[in-house]
């Protein structure tokens, strides 16, 4: 098999697989159990004002 | 010591002044040698300016330069100075794109106005791009950069005087591309037309604006990256991937401007729009959502709707974008099964767009009376329902079918159009009216009120654009595909030039009303950095009525 054939079988398989785990996971990653403080924290973090008062 | 450092940065400037001089007197290339005394004009100044800072009798050139814009003299908390330098470079830059914009556009209606050979349409066109999107859009992003990334990590910026080099290196690149697009210098890629020097020049700018934003990533005193800064650093890499790959070329020689791609035919179109589309999804897109990220929920007071799904926003474009890029090329020698991933990609993109949409808008959930009262948030909230328009109306004419209708007409400029002022410009704008009074110490804008002027004229001016640009696409592609009974096209190209002139002239009043609303707040801006407070009604008061305000008479009795 070509180079490009061995490539092409990576992208529309395996690889296929592995980026969609990946994406997959790294979407749910926020919605796991327990982070909802988390993302709360992170939210309101922009509007801790400083000495600066900024 | 202090003097050994000056003496020997005049020194480094004055060799560079040489080089880049014998350069000039070397080469046969008339545009090189232009831009070749353009460096060496460059290292002149900061030779003298170098020298200028040392100069006891206090005539420090950059502190006068300080003080013409009248950049407040108190220390920082942040590292802000460079801040304000890209503020006024993005206002700066803003009003020359717009302007290039809208003489083009008339050019396009009346074609006299071509003046031949350095203002004509084919070298303004890129100068306007250009102008727009990395001159305004590009020197917004590294101002909000800088001033967001410090602020969400209580950090200051990593390498401060690299942050300068950035800064006006970047401007550098701006006027050496920008001043080739009217000589003729053009390596003819819609987007990413400078030469192979210029782009040279351009990486290593990026590199360290690269090495400062995740510098100042990593020291940090917050434990989470803001989701602001996710965008901007995806934007930062890609840009720098997208820029590379699809600037890889020879040069004919080393004191020529001439290069050619290494890539050729279909791939070389491929690799183009591969990378034309992620600059819209990453310099235009991912990076000025990270503005919106940060500055709709300051504005507004109140965080983002949803966090989750600003972190879903994220993943969802960064995953797809990349894919999207071959729709530029349907009905094109691209193999089919290309351009169907492209437009599937495309339509897929609808849903992130969205929720990022959502996500902004419903972040004024609960005070939704700004709208009404602060003009800020209206611009923010035009900015995003022009997201939302431009990011349907994206997907739908990546369709095949539609786009056999939409290709090569002014649909596209319309639609691009609606992104480019309705989305990035709305938001620029209102980024920068937060940030002119923080920047410069002032208590407010000058005026509210000419923010609200500056509101409609670019609304009103937007649906002129799009709206006879709609008309003038579609009424295009419909007489291009249009045959008579015998088999013949029923329409020569000439015929739809002709019929587009009133839509022409219709955009260009467009532009003009856009470019109007950017001069109001340049005149805003400045009277704000003179700290001058316009004595004005506000924008709303509670109602009094002082004839209503007073005891009722004595209640007569009933008969």
């Amino acid at each position: 098999m070509s180079t490009y054939d061995t490539m092409r079988h990576f992208a529309d398989g395996i690889g296929l697989i592995i980026m969609v785990g990946v994406f997959l996971t790294l979407c749910a990653w926020p919605f796991r159990p327990g982070s909802k403080h988390h993302n709360r924290a992170a939210a309101h973090s922009i509007f801790e004002e400083n000495e600066g008062g900024e | 010591m202090q003097a050994e450092s000056a003496i020997g940065r005049v020194l480094l400037w004055f060799g560079i002044m040489l080089l880049a001089g014998l350069a000039a007197l070397l080469t046969h290339d008339g545009g090189f040698a232009v831009h070749a005394t353009i460096v060496a004009l460059v290292a002149f100044i900061l030779m003298w300016m170098s020298a200028g800072r040392f100069d006891p009798t206090g005539l420090d050139p950059a502190a006068r330069a300080r003080g013409f814009f009248k950049m407040p003299a108190t220390p920082d908390v942040y590292d802000d100075d460079v801040i304000r330098w890209g503020a006024i470079a993005t206002m700066f830059w803003g009003l020359a794109g717009l302007l290039a914009g809208v003489f083009i556009a008339t050019q396009l209606a009346f074609p006299w106005l071509n003046l031949e050979p350095y203002l004509n349409f084919g070298r303004l066109r890129p100068l306007h791009t250009s102008a727009v999107i990395f001159a305004f859009g590009g020197n917004a992003l590294l101002a909000t950069s800088f001033y967001v990334v410090q602020r969400t990590c209580r950090a200051q910026l990593a390498f401060p005087g690299l942050a300068r080099f950035v800064f006006w290196g970047y401007q550098l690149f701006i006027v050496l591309a920008a001043t080739g697009y009217l000589l003729g210098i053009t390596q003819s890629k819609e987007y990413a037309e400078p030469e192979w020097y210029v782009d040279l020049w351009l990486t290593i700018v990026w590199v360290a604006y690269f090495a400062v934003f995740v510098g100042t990533i990593l020291k940090r005193k917050e434990p989470h990256i803001y989701v602001a800064n996710w965008f901007y650093l995806a934007f930062i890499v890609t840009v720098a991937m997208l820029h590379i790959v699809n600037n890889l070329a020879m040069p004919v020689g080393l004191l020529n401007t001439r290069s050619y791609s290494l890539f050729s035919g279909v791939q070389d179109a491929l690799t183009q729009w591969w990378y034309g589309h992620n600059a819209v999804g990453f310099f235009l897109t991912a990076g000025f959502l990270a503005m919106m990220y940060y500055f709709v929920p300051k504005q507004a007071e109140r965080p983002v709707y949803s966090y989750r799904l600003s972190i879903i926003h994220f993943w969802a474009l960064i995953f797809l974008y990349i894919w999207a890029g071959p729709h530029h090329l349907h009905y094109t020698a691209l193999p089919d099964w290309a351009q169907t991933l492209g437009m599937v990609f495309s339509i897929m993109l609808w849903m992130p767009s969205w929720g990022g949409m959502i996500n902004g808008l419903m972040t004024l959930n609960g005070a939704w009376d700004k709208v009404r009262t602060d003009p800020i948030i209206r611009m923010m909230v035009m900015a995003l329902a022009f997201y939302g328009m431009s990011t349907f109306e994206g997907p739908m004419m990546s369709i095949k079918t539609v786009n056999a209708l939409s290709h090569y007409t002014d649909w596209t400029i319309g639609h691009v159009h609606s992104g480019a002022l309705g989305w990035n410009g709305m938001i620029t704008f209102a980024c920068l009216y937060y940030l002119f009074p923080r920047l410069w110490k002032r208590e407010r804008m000058y005026s509210l009120r000419m923010i609200n002027w500056h509101f409609w004229l670019a609304t009103v001016g937007i649906v002129f654009y799009a709206a006879s640009m709609w008309v003038a696409g579609v009424m295009q592609g419909l007489m291009w595909r249009e045959y008579g009974p015998d088999g013949y096209l029923v329409w020569s190209f000439a015929d739809t030039v002709a019929a587009m002139f009133p839509m022409y002239v219709l955009r260009a009043v467009g532009g003009m009303l856009y470019l109007g609303g950017a001069l109001v707040m340049s005149y805003n801006v400045w009277m704000t950095l003179a700290g001058k407070l316009r004595d004005e009604a506000p924008m709303r008061d509670a109602a009094y009525d002082p004839e209503a305000d007073r005891p009722l008479p004595a209640a007569v009795p009933a008969e």
